[in-house]
């Protein structure tokens, strides 16, 4: 019988262009660890900003370098969301269910200077260890099942329009789509009356794993979309209080956002697209 | 060629701000661009002026507090400011004597401006002194608000109808709404808006950001996090003041509203 006292660790990891960065995207993390606090069974232990890398060939997508700057500027005083950039330094494009794995794996196998190793814990209290932690040997753990409470689960966070892009054709793999809800898990922030529980319901895949998909309710509405910003810079009107006053600083002092960086991949297919695309012909 | 000259406009936003947030100071970002889109002003200056306490709206905290919140809010914005005055009024002040107070503070500055400027050796002007000196366009002072404050024009006793005309006469109106609502169906109900829409300037907001403060004090009470939505300086002042608490919510229950009480004619049962 399993401790009910004992919370399952939880770390959220938000993929995206963060192109800019928003109060919004930030807004994610807080609204989804109140969530999973109020129930009690979850304690959320680190957020994660993992912004894609140049190679997702996006319109309007500019340089990592400076997306992964303006995220580390906005998370500069935030005690537990950080900013990974692992993601934007691969050459190619990488699906996100392979950073995820990438952050479950890193979870696992801790370098020494992973203070999350120190979070894990091997045994329930009051049992004798059967193995010393070392720091510097990879815990080893074998055919972990999702009720086992020690290992900190990864889960991908997100708004509900990445949940609703699983419909849009080539965009992703099924069997990613699946492995993402089954052996990860996903927080959905959607506002009031949004149609993503909809859309798990139309879903076999999403109905089956509905259980590890945790549908949480933004109360206030808070629509700062990146394009949005990019468009308000376009025109010359304030970002004030949308962004992080850093990240606005930034923006401006580096004349980040034009016509012309709009225009960057313009015409060019997303990596996604094609490459299911070439899949599907080999 | 000589650079047209805009009129001066002063911003001046009324309300609880219990307390303030992200939101609030959108708006007068937002104000300021589409008036000087119009090519007619030029914003000098944003003014917030938090309610008196006698104003017994439910959950109000101190005055003091609201004011010192604004303040750090507004640390980092070089033309918003807040002033006490209307706080710390003895009563609650009708919204037309707090802009007629703004309004003759912002001529008396002018003024002393221009003895100033008098005084001065002409070589010690700038062209910037020179400018406001010589053209002398005396300042406008409207009232920056939301769409949902229009529509308070129409709840009874709330409002004098002269203080409507006043304000919508003599001052204006910067009016910012949400996509969805629609103002200029409020104004088309009524007469005296009507008359003055030219002085009534509306704002469309495309970027969704309704961060209520009753949401924010609800959060807060909660222990749920309302970062991101106001200022971190806030945050970490009421958490240190205990600001927000359900007893701080439940100031003045009951009471009726100061100007509702004051304009003490029958209140219509029927109306809510």
């Amino acid at each position: 019988m399993e401790d009910p006292d004992k919370k399952t660790e939880v770390v959220l990891l938000a993929c995206g262009s963060f192109n800019p960065i928003t109060n919004m995207h930030l807004r994610l993390f807080e609204l989804a660890k109140d969530y999973f606090h109020e129930t009690g069974k979850y304690k959320v232990i680190k957020g994660i900003i993992s912004p894609v890398g140049d190679a997702y060939k996006k319109k309007g997508l500019i340089s990592a370098n400076h997306r992964v700057t303006m995220a580390k500027l906005a998370t500069k005083n935030s005690d537990w969301v950080e900013v990974d950039d692992w993601e934007s330094s691969q050459s190619e494009w990488l699906e996100t269910l392979k950073v995820l794995r990438y952050h479950h794996q890193k979870l696992l196998s801790p370098d020494p200077t992973n203070s999350l190793q120190n979070a894990i814990p091997l045994t329930k209290p009051g049992r004798k260890r059967k193995q010393e932690p070392n720091r510097h040997e990879p815990v080893k753990k074998k055919n972990q099942g999702p009720d086992i409470k020690s290992v900190p689960q990864v889960k991908l966070l997100c708004g509900s329009d990445m949940l609703e892009s699983f419909g849009i054709p080539n965009l992703w793999k099924l069997e990613d789509i699946t492995e993402i809800v089954e052996n990860h898990g996903l927080v959905c922030i959607s506002r009031a009356g949004n149609s993503v529980q909809k859309f798990i319901y139309e879903s076999d895949i999403l109905w089956r794993h509905k259980n590890n998909i945790h549908l949480v309710e933004e109360w206030i509405t808070n629509d700062i979309s990146s394009t949005k910003i990019r468009r308000a810079l376009r025109r010359g009107q304030s970002i004030r209080y949308l962004v992080p006053d850093v990240v606005q600083a930034y923006i401006e002092k580096n004349n980040l956002y034009s016509p012309e960086s709009e225009d960057m991949n313009a015409g060019v297919v997303l990596a996604p697209l094609q490459k299911h695309a070439s899949d599907s012909k080999n | 060629v000589r650079m047209k000259s805009r009129i001066p406009l002063i911003l001046l936003a009324c309300g609880s701000f219990n307390p303030i947030t992200n939101m609030h100071m959108r708006l007068f970002e937002l104000a300021r661009d589409h008036l000087h889109r119009t090519g007619q002003y030029q914003v000098i200056e944003g003014i917030m002026s938090p309610v008196n306490d006698d104003y017994r709206k439910k959950g109000l905290v101190s005055a003091r507090h609201r004011i010192a919140m604004a303040k750090l809010a507004l640390e980092t914005s070089d033309w918003i400011r807040v002033d006490p005055w209307e706080s710390e009024q003895e009563s609650w002040t009708e919204t037309v004597k707090v802009l007629r107070h703004h309004y003759n503070e912002s001529l008396r500055l002018l003024q002393s401006k221009k003895e100033f400027m008098k005084n001065k050796q002409p070589i010690e002007r700038s062209t910037k002194d020179s400018l406001s000196y010589e053209h002398s366009v005396l300042p406008e002072l409207k009232l920056l608000c939301g769409a949902d404050f229009l529509q308070t024009f129409k709840t009874p006793n709330l409002w004098k109808e002269e203080h409507i005309k006043e304000i919508v006469e003599k001052f204006g109106l910067v009016c910012i709404s949400r996509a969805g609502s629609d103002p200029a169906q409020y104004i088309s109900e009524s007469d005296v808006l009507t008359k003055f829409q030219h002085n009534i300037f509306l704002v469309k907001e495309w970027i969704q950001n309704e961060i209520s403060a009753t949401q924010i004090r609800y959060a807060l009470c909660r222990g749920l996090s309302v970062k991101y939505l106001v200022p971190d300086s806030v945050i970490s002042y009421i958490a240190h003041h205990n600001i927000y608490t359900e007893e701080s919510e439940r100031k003045n229950e009951g009471d009726l509203l100061q100007p509702l009480k004051l304009h003490n004619t029958t209140v219509n049962p029927l109306n809510d």
